[in-house]
């Protein structure tokens, strides 16, 4: 999907096709909505996708803040889920080493 | 797969992915018959004949209908080998319904897992999605709108994060109340959840 024109919130998508939810996106969806709401952000959309294709990189989570490219982080887990909440949704930094792909 | 309630987030996935509004997730532990029964009935784009017939074969895939992979499969396999299985009813623009039995005390049945945990996903990933579920532990149940909730909140979603917070909660107590998901002990149910205090009657993992 694209950041449309104008979109003021920051969406984050966890992939949650059978190859996300078997490699723990139920627990990085979990992780994501616990940060959320234990730091009173109540300006992101989270939601959920289907297989992208590259099942072998999941649980997958992708951070579109507005305005800025799509930035898809693989190999998520609980902990990262936080760091990528704290760190690239809260504060605008892009964690370069879990970073799989970047699109406009 | 290690619990049914990711093989129940899977379906639901499923559901989404065919277009739903709505979806209906059923959890029936029925000790007294030894059957523990999971039912996901949506309001989807439905299937036809053609890719009814192939959703259970995993190497029928292809790119058009990318919707189908693994998890029916996956869930099929494991239903298969604890004396149950699975069944799809679908209509064309009306919806599916997959059915997955399990002989509750089978020494292969995985356990329910965490039904919360499932429900707080979906609800937090797909804003607008209405959700029913219905969970019954032999003549005990405890049954969960969020329509029902949403109407309570006012302005608040139910996907608000801070409000699933609460849900997952709610919900983990409720099931508890009910003597829902006791059985993570393997080696089969618990021998008598209705006179149970609440209180762990073997070793968890």
């Amino acid at each position: 999907m694209r950041v449309r024109e104008g979109e003021k919130e920051t969406r984050i998508v966890v992939g949650m096709g059978t190859c996300g939810i078997a490699a723990g996106a139920r627990d990085v969806m979990s992780a994501i909505l616990a940060e959320l709401a234990a730091r009173n952000i109540t300006d992101v959309t989270v939601s959920q996708t289907g297989c992208v294709g590259l099942c072998e990189y999941e649980p997958l989570v992708d951070v579109i803040r507005p305005g800025e490219e799509k930035v898809t982080y693989s190999y998520v887990n609980a902990d990262k889920a936080r760091q990528i909440v704290n760190r690239h949704v809260v504060n605008g930094q892009i964690i370069g080493e879990w970073v799989i792909a970047r699109k406009q | 797969m290690e619990e049914l309630a990711l093989h129940i987030l899977d379906l639901v996935t499923n559901s989404i992915e065919a277009g739903c509004t709505r979806v209906i997730i059923g959890v029936d532990e029925d000790i007294h018959s030894d059957s523990l029964t999971i039912t996901v009935e949506d309001n989807g784009r439905g299937m036809d004949r053609d890719l009814l017939t192939r959703v259970t074969d995993p190497f029928a895939t292809t790119r058009t209908t990318r919707r189908v992979g693994l998890g029916i499969p996956l869930l099929a396999e494991a239903a298969g080998i604890c004396d149950g299985g699975v069944t799809i009813d679908s209509r064309k623009g009306r919806g599916t319904r997959v059915i997955a039995r399990f002989r509750y005390s089978h020494i292969d049945r995985m356990p329910l897992g965490d039904m919360p945990a499932t429900l707080t996903a979906i609800l937090g990933g797909n804003p607008g999605l209405r959700v029913i579920y219905e969970h019954s532990v032999n003549e005990r149940r405890f049954t969960l709108d969020s329509e029902e909730i949403q109407s309570k909140l006012g302005d608040v979603p139910v996907s608000d994060p801070m409000v699933l917070t609460w849900l997952r909660g709610y919900l983990k107590q409720s099931l508890d109340e009910i003597g829902g998901a006791r059985d993570e002990v393997s080696g089969g149910p618990r021998k008598d959840p209705q006179g149970s205090t609440g209180e762990d009657e073997g070793p968890r993992r």
